[in-house]
């Protein structure tokens, strides 16, 4: 199956890109394809231990299961708003 | 019934249209909150905060901050507009407008809606300082 990934923010500039595509067996979860995607991006390994993933713009946890045409998001810890 | 207004913009944030959105004639209080880029930060000088959004989600995401409030108090409706790309000092990158029957609930339902979104909204600042830039969130630790 393949899978569509967004990258952001500090992950987005590290990368040098904002969006991959990945193939993955079928039955294959969030945690897998994060494997797949630090074999491919080494620099991703620094992230992993802080990084959230939503799954078609939910969060979800690793062990969630994909689908053909999911779009995975990495998402940095998040800092919008102030901090007035 | 209120129009709904939870949205991300490139511009500057007008509150003109947010207090329209939460407007209700039962309510007897409107609270808003401007968060605004600040000239210094932990010994910086700031030159400028640089916003960036996973756009889709972020919207989804402050329509469930609102949904959330409305469900924990008494409160008619919510507005929230958050502002991406580079805003300058003194600007605002997000404003929320929140109206009650009493201003207790405006008040701890604005205060609930700015720190939810802080946790959980995917949007992210790079602050700009006189001698370089830095992902805020993202600086400590190895993992970053």
């Amino acid at each position: 199956m393949e899978i569509r990934i967004r990258f952001f923010a500090s992950i987005r500039e590290k990368l040098h890109r904002s969006e991959a595509t990945c193939s993955l067996p079928d039955g294959a979860t969030v945690a897998d394809l994060l494997g797949q995607l630090c074999r491919e991006y080494p620099p991703l390994a620094h992230y992993r231990r802080s990084v959230s993933v939503a799954l078609n713009r939910e969060y979800v946890d690793a062990d969630q299961p994909l689908r053909d045409n999911d779009e995975v998001a990495l998402i940095p810890p998040v800092s919008g708003g102030t901090d007035g | 019934m209120a129009d709904e207004l939870f949205a991300i913009v490139e511009h500057e944030i007008d509150l003109a249209p947010l207090l329209a959105a939460v407007g209700d004639p039962a309510a007897g209080a409107v609270v808003t909150f401007l968060g605004t880029t600040r000239d210094h930060n932990e010994g910086r000088r700031v030159t400028r905060l640089e916003y960036e959004a996973y756009p889709e989600m972020a919207v989804a995401e402050l329509r469930k901050i609102g949904a959330t409030a409305r469900s924990r108090w008494p409160i008619h409706a919510v507005a929230i507009v958050h502002r991406i790309g580079a805003v300058p000092i003194g600007e605002a990158s997000v404003a929320i407008a929140v109206s009650a029957g009493h201003r207790a609930a405006a008040f701890e339902a604005c205060h609930f809606a700015i720190d939810r979104l802080k946790e959980v909204v995917p949007i992210w600042k790079k602050e700009h300082f006189e001698g370089g830039e830095v992902w805020i969130g993202s600086q400590t630790g190895e993992k970053f």
